[in-house]
């Protein structure tokens, strides 16, 4: 016999967890269903967790979740073969009583989100794969089939938090292919080194500042791309990650930017007799505002990854993914409470509540990012090269008069781009992509 | 679908008559991923995912197998503390009808002595309910690899004693005959005995089944039976835990990894004459004297 809930939730990831979390809370029957062995047996990220979102579904979560490090510093460093051109940022004042942003590791971290969600008197089931939705004659959708002996399950909605590469949503043609230029391949690795040789490195107090370094420029050799370094308790996570459609076209294995990163004259010191302890890849969605898929419709709803909630320039996607499972979820709570239907045009409020909310107001503001960026790779590395050689000529002291020099790294910026008119015309694309 | 329902028995009818089986599992940390800490050399634990010691889950199958054949239950039985409920829950997922931990604080720190004496009295309290006919572990665990706890529940409890069962042939309740096939040096014996026994079933032997979609919810929602070591039954507390345990660790330490590491020999587009010319070079390269005897028994060939 097919055993019925209120709403089952494919996926326990951030975005799945959360809308789990907040249903259970509720009071309404909730199954999850996760393909890993246990949640988070198969999630990926880098990983830093943003505070807000997650305190608005559990507030007391600083007293329970495995956390690593509060981040009281940031760096940004432009990156050419054998140099950095950093900026770095750190303050005191993150170091308060409710920080927000840590570095976190995302296997037991989503351990004890899942487990939440559990005592909050969700169904759970782990190592078992949705394969599919069940429609009834109307074509609504119903509930879903799985990899395992059994009827179907059902429920009046099915939220779909099942990650970048969801298959469910796609076979039911809920959503299109991902296209390779719309999505971005990064690999990492956790590296192990003790807790007190992570706090000298980074000039850290204590054990529980961190410092995220964001890396841009050669690292990406020469596709559009970016890298991380983030300090974790007793381990450091290394990663790059470029669009899939450039890695496409170069051929370059992901491995070997992660190693050329690794040897980076800037980057081995910090890593230095670090034992790798883990080796992972992921998808990471960045087609942004665009590329967001249909969210919702009779009886289904797509949270997280799975509809393309990435902010790649600030690099937000664990806490869109919260807040959009926590967006849905309430949409499906308010309807219950009303005595609604899970419909299309019911479940469209989740939609509504996503513009009112930062996700689809930030989503839209950096709309043309995505474009600008693949089809002007140089900015992301004419420039650094261009910064970096600035920085060597105006600080090596020679016979070169001040004058001299100046002239020199404006001759030598205008050439990287072949012109003043390009660096303009870069300038004021990259402020519309921004605005 | 109900004409087949029609046909079988009662299942709670079934149950009761039918066999009363029960597997002893451990969760054990997934030694494949398990790290030594390279400054203290200890053993690091913390964030290693645990999973039911392999061997156990061969148990476990063959105990549903003969469930599934003669009718009965299976009920899973573990002391550990109290995070061993994920273990027994997976168990429960896989098929297996019950559950009962055995946690109490007092058990923490056994060795196999200890261990054996806390689960026979849990078994034999299972027993009081309705006498147990198979007790089944797994030839051993993958962390401690005695393979004693098995034999020692079977000493403590007055059973017949199974070990390394590659197949059990035959169960027959009515006269309270088993017969197995047990791997031994030099080859398999087929062994009859007694009901009740305890059995420990070696690796390989089955293939564990996936549960089904009903078995992953009851699995979900099961409250776990939970016992202390007075809800057990356990009689002397001077038995139990670190107390009860004569095994003393003396030293831990990791083996030196080897100083050679394998060489790798590039198939390409090499014929396979080319590639086993290549690993002989690369084997005499390490092994002069081995070429240089080969060469020798070589020409006394050629000479004669």
């Amino acid at each position: 016999m097919s055993q019925h809930f209120d709403a089952i939730v494919v996926g326990a990831g951030p975005a799945g967890n959360a809308a789990a979390y907040v249903m259970a809370k509720a009071g309404l029957s909730v199954l999850q269903i996760e393909r890993g062995e246990t949640a988070g047996a198969k999630n990926v990220q880098g990983a830093i967790l943003y505070a807000d979102a997650l305190e608005r579904i559990i507030p007391e979560f600083r007293d329970e979740a495995p956390l690593e490090r509060h981040v009281v510093e940031q760096r940004v460093w432009l990156l050419d073969e054998r140099s950095h051109t950093g900026m770095h940022y750190r303050s005191d004042a993150f170091n308060e009583d409710r920080p927000n942003r840590y570095t976190i590791l995302r296997a037991p971290f989503d351990q004890w989100f899942a487990s939440k969600v559990r005592e909050a008197g969700a169904v759970q089931i782990t190592d078992t794969t949705v394969t599919g939705l069940v429609r009834d004659d109307d074509n609504r959708v119903i509930g879903v089939e799985t990899d395992r002996d059994g009827a179907p399950l059902l429920a009046d909605v099915v939220v779909l938090g099942e990650g970048v590469n969801g298959l469910v949503g796609r076979r039911a043609g809920l959503r299109p292919e991902l296209d390779p230029a719309h999505v971005a391949l990064a690999v990492k690795e956790t590296i192990f080194l003790s807790e007190e040789v992570v706090q000298e490195r980074f000039n850290l107090e204590g054990e529980d500042d961190g410092v995220v370094i964001e890396l841009m420029g050669d690292v990406s050799a020469g596709m559009v791309g970016t890298g991380f370094l983030y300090t974790n308790r007793e381990s450091i996570s290394l990663g790059v990650g470029c669009l899939l459609a450039n890695f496409q076209e170069t051929q370059i294995p992901a491995y070997v930017l992660l190693d050329r990163l690794k040897a980076h004259p800037s980057v081995a010191p910090l890593i230095r007799d670090g034992e790798t302890r883990e080796y992972v890849a992921h998808l990471i969605p960045e087609g942004g505002y665009d590329a967001i898929p249909r969210l919702a419709g009779d009886g289904w709803l797509v949270v997280g990854d799975a509809g393309q909630f990435v902010n790649s320039a600030h690099r937000e996607g664990s806490n869109l993914a919260m807040t959009t499972g926590r967006l849905a979820a309430e949409t499906v709570v308010a309807l219950k409470h009303e005595g609604l239907a899970c419909s299309a045009a019911h479940l469209a409020r989740y939609r509504q509540a996503l513009e009112q909310s930062f996700v689809m107001k930030d989503m839209r503001k950096y709309r043309r990012l995505p474009g600008i960026l693949h089809n002007n790779k140089h900015l992301l590395t004419t420039y650094p090269r261009a910064i970096s050689q600035a920085m060597q000529s105006f600080l090596r002291v020679d016979d070169v008069d001040k004058r001299a020099k100046e002239r020199r790294m404006l001759g030598q910026f205008r050439q990287a781009r072949g012109g003043w008119r390009h660096i303009f015309m870069d300038a004021l694309k990259m402020a519309r992509a921004w605005r | 679908m109900d004409a087949v329902y029609d046909q079988e028995p009662d299942p709670n009818e079934g149950a009761a008559r039918g066999l009363n089986l029960v597997v002893c599992i451990k969760q054990v940390p997934d030694s494949a991923q398990i790290r030594v800490h390279p400054v203290t050399n200890t053993i690091m634990r913390q964030g290693v995912p645990t999973i039911i010691n392999p061997y156990d889950l061969f148990a476990l199958e063959e105990a549903m197998r003969l469930r599934d054949q003669y009718g009965g239950e299976v009920t899973v039985l573990s002391m550990g503390p109290p995070m061993a409920e994920e273990a027994l829950r997976r168990a429960l997922g896989l098929g297996a009808d019950k559950a009962v931990l055995i946690t109490d604080r007092r058990f923490a720190g056994a060795d196999t002595l200890a261990t054996s004496y806390a689960l026979a009295a849990a078994l034999t309290k299972l027993g009081s309910e309705r006498p147990i006919d198979v007790v089944f572990t797994g030839k051993q665990t993958i962390d401690g690899d005695t393979a004693q706890v098995g034999p020692g529940i079977a000493r403590r409890l007055g059973l017949e004693q199974l070990t390394y069962v590659a197949a059990i042939d035959m169960l027959d309740r009515a006269t309270g005959e088993i017969v197995v096939r047990r791997r031994a040096e030099g080859g398999l014996q087929v062994l009859s005995s007694r009901l009740p026994c305890l059995v420990t079933v070696l690796e390989g032997v089955n293939e564990v089944r996936r549960g089904s979609i009903d078995d992953m919810l009851r699995a979900a929602r099961a409250e776990i039976t939970t016992w202390s070591a007075a809800d057990a039954g356990v009689e002397d507390l001077q038995k139990c835990g670190l107390r009860g345990s004569p095994t003393v660790v003396k030293r831990v330490f990791a083996p030196t990894p080897r100083e050679e590491s394998a060489e790798m020999v590039a198939v390409d587009h090499k014929r396979p004459k080319q590639i086993a010319d290549a690993v002989l070079d690369l084997i005499f390269a390490h092994q002069p004297k081995l070429e240089a005897q080969l060469e020798a028994a070589t020409r006394r060939e050629v000479s004669r």
